[in-house]
């Protein structure tokens, strides 16, 4: 459950302050499908960074699951990352010098899981996006949408609420886009609330509920529809 | 994060860039070797000299002409009001209680001459006692005769190179050598020793006390060795020598009188600080390693900021960032130095094995210390690189190209 109220952020830039995000309000049940769209610049990405606690808010409040973010020092923000949300970037942002495995594994390494629970895990997460047969490729022996592949089975491995997905066909050729969105609403259809932000019209249509943006602020709230 | 994952997740970003993690840990291991072999040096010096020392025994004194009032090896300079003679010393093995053997000496040095063949050679004036006192072995023939010390028969013993190098396998024994212009019969050749106490008894001529003062036109000894019957007696023997010769001088205090002891610790110190001088400039190249650690980590955060910013995003903290990249230094350093360690130790050994005489060694303390300066180094400007890492905003590391 994603609650916002009155969220600003503010970028001092130069001189100037920059108004990222002016007074969000969103409430975002679990298992919910939304797809935030908007021109560059807009805010999108702020909004997704925080959700998904990266960035903290200038004003306002942020209740995941019922606890105010703001109030939260950086470390229970980072175990907050590491456990309840699970990232999905348009570069991919895999380690290079790691194999698909140890991709997947990286998030499990930093929650301090212990080692044999981490290899079965990682296979059972590798196995959800079709890719058992690649973990020990490192990624630049992938193709794009199969590294998109093992970044969407890094965000699930920890067992998220919250999947965060910043444009994730961004790099990819259609038919491999198309796979990917199709992964990540399974993942959705299983559950997890899944945000995705994207250019794509056609994408972004296939949510349930469609947020937009202009200029750091939601558009017109009647935007905002449940989808059948 | 458990520390082995950490120092394992480390690894897996060194390995990653090898040609700069060799570099870096070339420079740590140069650090670490030359800490370690330069303090093996003054080590070996040390126990090369205190070795020297006590293969004369312990219950030895050293009386020099003149008087000083510091203490210390260096021969006293200016001259002394009194010269020490045979005479003195003679009477402090006749008369001073608790005095073994008194062995005087002199110093010179002359052409040696045999045949057609002449070398430039040392020659000490010694007493019958010095052979005792030196703990001289002969390989054939026998010592200068226990005459009176002021004896003048013209005879020698010879080292064992001089013989070798002037007589080239003929018996020397008997033969007569030619020292400057007079002739020595050859009584006895040492047995091959090697430097002993700055003297290579190897390539020496000795002649007989009385006949050497003569020859060299000298008034006065170099210096003479007392033993003393026991080493509980050493101190106040000391003050009994030093009565007798006052004495003996029209009550002046003119000679200088040091224990074995006193000697052996004066140079232990000056060693003992040579080898920290030089440990200190070890140091310097550890420290300019440490500067090399910080470069390649300070690289090494900028070339990844991504992966810091996506590690923050997968949910580490500040802190685990901070100790994924001390943890990477501080393998560096740790790895460079026991490489570092282990070429030292060999080289020492070799040093070993091709001059059997010298010990080199590391002291005791060098190479916990060395390994842990270089870990303590790494990890010292290891902190810095990655309190910078722990900073990084994770969204601008994330969007970073």
């Amino acid at each position: 459950m994603i609650e916002m109220r009155g969220i600003c952020r503010d970028y001092v830039v130069g001189a100037g302050v920059v108004h990222a995000l002016r007074d969000i309000n969103l409430t975002i049940d679990d298992g919910e499908y939304v797809s935030i769209m908007g021109p560059s610049g807009s805010g999108k990405s702020t909004l997704l960074s925080v959700i998904g606690c990266l960035d903290r808010p200038s004003a306002g409040t942020y209740r995941l699951d019922g606890r105010n973010v703001a109030a939260l020092d950086d470390q229970a923000v980072a175990r907050i990352r590491g456990h309840k949300i699970g990232f999905v970037f348009q570069s991919f942002h895999l380690v290079p010098r790691l194999t698909a495995a140890g991709n997947v594994e990286l998030p499990m390494l930093l929650a301090g899981v212990e080692r044999e629970v981490r290899s079965a895990r990682v296979s059972q997460a590798l196995d959800a996006v079709s890719l058992s047969g690649r973990a020990h490729h490192k990624p630049e022996q992938l193709s794009g949408g199969e590294r998109q592949r093992v970044a969407i089975a890094r965000a699930i491995v920890m067992g998220p609420a919250v999947l965060l997905a910043d444009e994730p066909t961004g790099n990819l050729d259609s038919a491999s886009g198309a796979e990917i969105v199709a992964l990540l609403e399974r993942m959705n259809a299983q559950g997890l609330t899944l945000i995705v932000v994207t250019h794509d019209p056609n994408i972004g249509r296939r949510a349930h509920m469609h947020l937009s943006m202009v200029d750091g602020a939601l558009a017109d709230q009647a935007f905002v529809r449940a989808a059948s | 994060m458990t520390i082995g994952d950490t120092l394992a997740f480390g690894a897996s970003a060194l390995r990653g860039h090898s040609l700069r993690t060799a570099l870096s840990l070339l420079g740590v291991a140069v650090g670490v070797t030359s800490v370690v072999l330069l303090t093996s040096l003054g080590e070996g010096a040390r126990l090369y000299i205190t070795g020297e020392f006590a293969s004369l025994g312990s219950n030895l004194l050293i009386v020099t002409p003149g008087k000083t009032d510091t203490t210390g090896f260096a021969p006293p300079i200016g001259g002394a009001p009194h010269d020490l003679t045979i005479g003195d010393i003679d009477a402090l093995q006749k008369r001073v209680a608790g005095v073994r053997r008194a062995a005087p000496m002199s110093l010179g040095s002359a052409t040696a001459r045999y045949s057609d063949l002449t070398r430039e050679t040392v020659v000490v004036g010694a007493t019958a006692a010095w052979k005792d006192v030196r703990r001289v072995e002969m390989r054939v023939g026998q010592f200068l005769p226990a005459t009176e010390a002021d004896a003048d028969r013209p005879v020698c013993v010879i080292g064992a190179r001089l013989e070798e190098e002037l007589f080239r396998g003929r018996n020397a024994l008997g033969e007569h050598l030619r020292l400057g212009d007079e002739r020595f019969r050859v009584i006895g050749i040492m047995a091959a020793r090697g430097t002993n106490l700055g003297m290579n008894l190897d390539e020496v001529v000795i002649v007989p006390l009385g006949r050497h003062m003569k020859m060299f036109n000298r008034t006065t000894i170099f210096r003479a060795l007392v033993e003393v019957t026991s080493h509980d007696a050493l101190p106040a023997v000391r003050r009994s020598v030093i009565e007798a010769i006052k004495a003996r001088h029209d009550n002046e205090e003119d000679v200088t009188v040091m224990t074995q002891d006193s000697l052996l610790a004066t140079f232990s110190r000056l060693l003992s600080m040579l080898t920290a001088a030089l440990a200190g400039i070890a140091a310097i190249s550890l420290s300019v390693a440490g500067v090399g650690i910080m470069n390649v980590m300070l690289v090494s955060v900028s070339e990844r900021t991504n992966e810091i910013g996506l590690l923050k995003a997968l949910g580490a903290t500040p802190g685990q960032v901070l100790r994924i990249f001390v943890a990477e230094a501080a393998t560096l350093s740790a790895v460079g130095g026991l490489a570092g360690l282990a070429v030292a130790l060999a080289l020492s050994a070799a040093v070993r094995r091709l001059y059997p005489i010298f010990p080199m060694q590391p002291p005791p303390w060098a190479i916990p210390a060395a390994l842990l300066v270089s870990l303590a180094v790494g990890m010292l400007f290891g902190v810095l690189p990655a309190q910078r890492a722990a900073r990084l905003d994770p969204i601008r590391a994330l969007t970073r190209r």
